[in-house]
């Protein structure tokens, strides 16, 4: 079988189409590249939804944990700190295991049983707390002298946060949330090793790698072709969060603006 | 355990309850706490140390040396650390067993990679097959811990090897002025001050290092998370005194719990420490105190 068949039976493996059967034999470099490959779908799919849904909730906590009201301080406080707190491996074993409970009473949770679905609820929550934390972070470090002069301007309320807040807690927050990104990508490695079964064998890239290394015993192979994959696409995020940075930070002069670290001493 | 539970059939409520809390499985489950607290305390040490070699290394003045510390910070961030556990498992455990292969058995002439096997000479098995389980055991924590070191000691590399460069120049020009060698500053001037640099660093690892600790149950430990799933399960009148339905969703709410504590107290003891050694120090949280 030469590669080009390969890559017409597998590249598309991990979501349904082309051959159900994985390899038997042989694991071929090109069977290898091409599987791991097609595993990858389901880490962008998961790691894309997860980080532009969880952008929104994560400017609501970031909000509400710097408000002063209670009624909205306190049930931001208590979601960042619940998901940053616990492991995410556990989350996922927990929220599989509560939708499963759940699914008996409400069929409507059946979906949630399925990666595709409860896998990605948990990741949203997870980086809307993480997220939310870093821009809470640079939300309180927005130079007082911006706001006061908003307000000189007489730019007030949604106004002011629209125009002066929001985009200013951006602008900080973004080396920060660059990081945050990359991690994510690299959590979504974790769906199919939890509690969510992988059905048909239609699983992310580890999963591949991990059944290769499984079944020639040699993790030589697989894992360095999933390294490579993760370079590839920790190098895309950083050169997609770059421009970003750049229209961000376009109204300041050259010299001020904020170089993004391509290896940030944050962690997450 | 107590004395009543001899005949579990005619307990119920609370009584059943205590009396299923305390069956030697979960004595197990309770043990594997410590577990992970054993993989904590040994492993938080052995990173520091990996990774204050990585940062010397990537320090260095002498070119491969430094590209190789580089290289090890930076491929250990890029890729994720669960496919380095993963990886780390096999290859040690077969890395090892070749360097024994070559040591113990030197006329072995067969290949080691044959097919999809990987084949070496009895005496060279690690643990060897008649070792009793506990050693099987021991090796597989061994293999785990030192697969956790060497992801970590790249993330403590990162964060020390910022905290030496964060040590005012001043400092350090101070020293050469009074003649100290490249050693000798670095022994007496750079370590002792790059601590408070690297503090908060080090905390989010050690707070990263506590949240990748259910990772172990991979690496095929048994940590808390198999006996998790192990006690949740169903269990029926056949298999059990205590038959119970699917629990599982309790038990990893138990685990939530514990690591949602941990990380409680981590946090409190390490804003304790900081202020400690931040005070009189010219950083801002000596500033403030």
């Amino acid at each position: 079988m030469s590669c080009v068949e390969t890559i017409a039976d597998y590249a598309l493996r991990s979501i349904g189409f082309g051959e159900r059967l994985l390899p038997r034999e042989g694991y071929t470099l090109c069977q290898q590249f091409t599987l791991i490959g097609s595993g990858m779908i389901w880490n962008i799919y998961f790691g894309v939804l997860a980080l532009c849904s969880g952008f929104v909730l994560a400017v609501a906590l970031a909000v509400g944990k710097a408000s002063a009201n209670p009624l909205f301080r306190k049930p931001a406080e208590w979601v960042i700190f619940v998901f940053r707190g616990s492991p995410l491996f556990i989350q996922f074993f927990f929220a599989y295991l509560l939708f499963l409970s759940l699914k008996n009473s409400y069929p409507f949770f059946g979906a949630f049983t399925a990666a595709w679905a409860g896998a990605l609820v948990v990741l949203f929550l997870n980086t809307a707390a993480y997220s939310g934390e870093i821009f809470y972070g640079a939300l309180r470090s927005i130079p007082r002298g911006d706001m006061e002069a908003a307000e000189a301007y007489g730019i007030t309320g949604w106004n002011k946060f629209r125009r002066i807040t929001f985009p200013t807690m951006l602008r900080l927050a973004w080396p920060a949330y660059t990081n945050e990104a990359i991690f994510l990508f690299h959590a979504t490695t974790l769906v199919f090793f939890s509690g969510f079964p992988a059905w048909q064998q239609r699983g992310d890239a580890l999963y591949y790698a991990n059944y290769f290394a499984d079944k020639t015993f040699n993790p030589f192979v697989p894992y360095p072709i999933l390294a490579f994959y993760f370079i590839l696409l920790t190098l895309s995020v950083v050169g997609l969060f770059a421009l970003a940075s750049r229209r961000l930070n376009r109204h300041l002069p050259r010299e001020a603006r904020q170089k993004l670290r391509l290896r940030p001493n944050f962690l997450r | 355990m107590f004395a009543y539970c001899t005949d579990p059939a005619s307990l119920d409520g609370l009584a059943w309850l205590a009396c299923y809390l305390t069956t030697g499985k979960h004595m197990a489950f309770y043990a594997s706490f410590g577990t992970v607290m054993l993989l904590l305390a040994v492993t938080a040490p052995t990173a520091l140390l990996f990774g204050f070699g990585g940062a010397v290394a990537a320090r260095a003045r002498f070119l491969p040396v430094r590209m190789l510390g580089k290289t090890y910070i930076a491929i250990v961030r890029s890729v994720p650390d669960i496919a380095f556990f993963l990886f780390f498992v096999i290859a040690l455990d077969q890395g090892l067993e070749y360097l024994r292969l070559l040591a113990l058995c030197p006329d072995w002439d067969q290949p080691v990679r044959q097919g999809n096997d990987f084949v070496v000479c009895s005496a060279a098995k690690l643990p060897s097959n008649s070792a009793p389980q506990w050693v099987h055991e021991v090796y597989g924590f061994l293999l785990a811990m030192f697969t956790f070191a060497i992801v970590f000691g790249a993330f403590a590399a990162n964060v020390l090897f910022g905290a030496m460069m964060a040590v005012p120049r001043a400092q350090i020009e101070t020293a050469e002025a009074y003649g100290m060698t490249r050693a000798q500053t670095f022994r007496r001037i750079l370590v002792p001050q790059m601590w408070v640099y690297a503090l908060p660093g080090l905390s989010n690892l050690w707070m990263v290092l506590v949240k990748a600790t259910p990772l172990l149950f991979l690496l095929g430990v048994e940590d808390i998370v198999y006996w998790a799933r192990e006690l949740g399960g169903s269990v029926t009148p056949r298999f059990s005194d205590y038959p119970h339905s699917d629990w599982r969703v309790w038990y990893f709410l138990a685990l939530l719990v514990f690591y949602l504590l941990l990380t409680r107290v981590s946090e409190i003891v390490l804003e304790r420490l900081m202020k400690r050694l931040t005070f009189g120090q010219a950083t801002t949280g000596g500033m403030a105190a």
